[in-house]
C-alpha cells in the first residue's frame, strides 16, 4: 500500500460521506459556522487516526466474539480524552458542539475504519488510513460549511467579509442556508458535484422502466 | 402532567431527533428503501431507547454527577468524565441483554427486529438521546417521557422516508443524483416540513 493512496483516496474515489455513507450526523450538524466544524474535523481525525493505530495494535490478541467491545473502549477513551482537551482549551467552542463531541463514539467512520481496515493491517497503514479518512470526512465539512457560513451570514470564520444591507453594505444574507435542511441539500449536490466528475461511483438503477408497449388491441 | 404532554409532542416534532438533530443518519439512510424494514427498525429505536435514557438517568444522577456519591459517603467525587463510556456500556449491555429476553420470551418479536437490533448499538440517535437528557438535566420522569418522544419521532421520519423512497423508485433521476443524493435532497425537503412544527410554543 502505498502512502499517498493510503492519505488521498479517500478525499474524492473514496470519500466517507459520499460513497461509504458513514458519519453523517455530524456533517449536517456541526456545519454552520466554520470556526467550529475546524476544531470538529481536528477532533475527528485524530480520534480516527488513533482508534485505528490502537485497533490494529490489538488485532492479534483480541478474540474475534468480543472484537466490537474492545474497538468501543479504545474509541470511548479516546473520544473522552478530546472532549476533556477541548473542555479545558476551548470551553466556547465545546459548548457549541455540544453532544457532538460525544457523538464521535458512534460516528460510524470511527468505527467502520476500524472493523473494515485496522483489524486487517499493520498500525503505521492503519494510522495513516485513519488520518485519510479525517481528510475525507474534512474536506466535506469545510465545503459545507464554507458555504453556509459565507452566504448564510457573509462572514467567514467570524470576519465579515460580504458587508451586509443591514449594515449599510449591499449583501442580503440568506438565513436558509443556516437552518438544517440546506445541509441536507448541499451535501446531495455535493454527491451529485463528485459523481459527475467521477462516473464510476453512479448508482446502479434498481427498477428500471420498460420501453413503451402498444396500447392492447380493443375487444370487440 | 401537561408539562410531560408538551415534552412529549415536542420531542416528536418539533425536536426530532433525525430531522432536526441528524442524529441516527446512517442508519436512517441506509435502511429507509423498504416500508418493512424501516418500520421494525423504528419500533426497535422506540423500545431500546425508552428503556436507555432513563437507566442512564439513573446512572447519571447517582453515580455519575458532582456529588451524586453523597450516599456511598464520598460527596466530593466527581464521575461525570466517565459519562461517555458508561452510557455507551449501558447501551451495549441494554441492547444484548434486550435480544437474549426478546429470543426467550417473545420469538416473533425477535425475528421481526432481526438484524436491526444490534445495529442500534452503534446508532447515533440512542446516544445522543442520553446526551441531551444530561445537557438538559432532566429528571427521572422527563427522561422516560423524552425516550419514549424522541424515539417515536425517529421511527416516525424513517417510516415516512422509506414511503417516499419507495415511490421515488419509479421516477428517472439524473444519473449522479441516483441513490443517495436524491435521498439526502428528500430528507432536506422533509425536514423543512417538519421546521413548521417549530412555531408551535408549548
Amino acid at each position: 500500500m502505498k502512502v499517498k493512496e493510503l492519505l488521498f483516496a479517500p478525499i474524492f474515489s473514496n470519500n466517507p460521506i459520499a460513497l461509504q455513507i458513514l458519519g453523517i450526523c455530524s456533517a449536517l450538524a456541526v456545519t454552520s459556522s466554520l470556526k467550529v466544524t475546524v476544531v470538529m474535523c481536528i477532533a475527528l481525525t485524530t480520534v480516527t487516526a488513533f482508534s485505528n493505530l490502537f485497533v490494529s495494535l490489538v488485532r492479534n490478541h483480541a478474540p474475534g466474539n468480543i472484537r466490537i467491545i474492545i474497538q468501543m473502549t479504545i474509541i470511548a477513551s479516546l473520544v473522552i480524552v478530546v472532549d476533556q482537551v477541548l473542555k479545558a482549551f476551548a470551553y466556547e467552542i465545546s459548548k457549541q458542539l455540544s453532544v457532538f463531541v460525544g457523538l464521535i463514539i458512534t460516528n460510524c467512520i470511527v468505527m467502520g475504519r476500524a472493523e473494515a481496515f485496522a483489524m486487517k493491517n499493520p498500525p503505521l497503514p492503519s494510522f495513516l488510513d485513519g488520518v485519510g479518512n479525517g481528510f475525507g470526512y474534512s474536506a466535506i465539512l469545510l465545503g459545507l460549511a464554507f458555504i453556509r457560513e459565507l452566504f448564510g451570514t457573509g462572514s467567514l470564520y467570524g470576519y465579515q467579509i460580504l458587508p451586509l444591507a443591514t449594515e449599510g453594505g449591499w449583501y442580503v444574507p440568506n438565513g436558509m442556508l443556516l437552518l438544517p435542511p440546506s445541509a441536507f441539500f448541499l451535501i446531495g449536490l455535493f454527491i451529485w458535484g463528485i459523481r459527475a466528475w467521477k462516473k464510476d461511483q453512479v448508482e446502479e438503477v434498481d427498477y428500471k422502466m420498460a420501453p413503451n408497449t402498444k396500447p392492447l388491441p380493443k375487444e370487440a | 402532567m401537561e408539562a410531560y404532554l408538551s415534552l412529549f409532542i415536542r420531542s416528536i416534532f418539533i425536536d426530532n431527533m433525525a430531522l432536526a438533530f441528524f442524529l441516527g443518519m446512517c442508519t436512517f439512510l441506509a435502511i429507509s428503501k423498504k416500508i418493512g424494514a424501516a418500520f421494525g427498525l423504528g419500533i426497535a429505536v422506540v423500545v431500546v431507547q425508552t428503556i436507555t435514557v432513563p437507566v442512564n438517568n439513573l446512572l447519571y444522577t447517582y453515580v455519575l454527577a458532582d456529588g451524586a456519591l453523597a450516599w456511598a459517603g464520598l460527596p466530593n467525587v466527581d464521575l461525570s468524565f466517565l459519562g461517555l463510556i458508561t452510557y455507551i456500556g449501558v447501551i451495549a449491555a441494554l441492547v444484548q441483554i434486550l435480544e437474549m429476553v426478546l429470543d426467550k420470551y417473545v420469538p416473533a418479536l425477535y425475528n421481526a427486529l432481526g438484524v436491526f437490533l444490534p445495529l442500534i448499538t452503534v446508532n447515533c440517535a440512542i446516544l445522543g438521546g442520553s446526551l441531551f437528557m444530561v445537557e438538559r438535566d432532566y429528571n427521572f420522569a422527563e427522561s422516560v417521557v423524552f425516550g419514549a418522544g424522541s424515539g417515536v419521532g425517529w421511527a416516525l421520519a424513517i417510516t415516512a422516508l422509506a414511503g417516499i423512497r419507495e415511490k421515488m423508485k419509479y421516477s428517472d433521476v439524473p444519473d449522479g443524483l441516483r441513490g443517495l443524493g436524491i435521498t439526502f435532497i428528500t430528507v432536506g425537503l422533509m425536514s423543512l416540513g417538519f421546521m413548521s412544527f417549530g412555531g408551535i410554543d408549548l
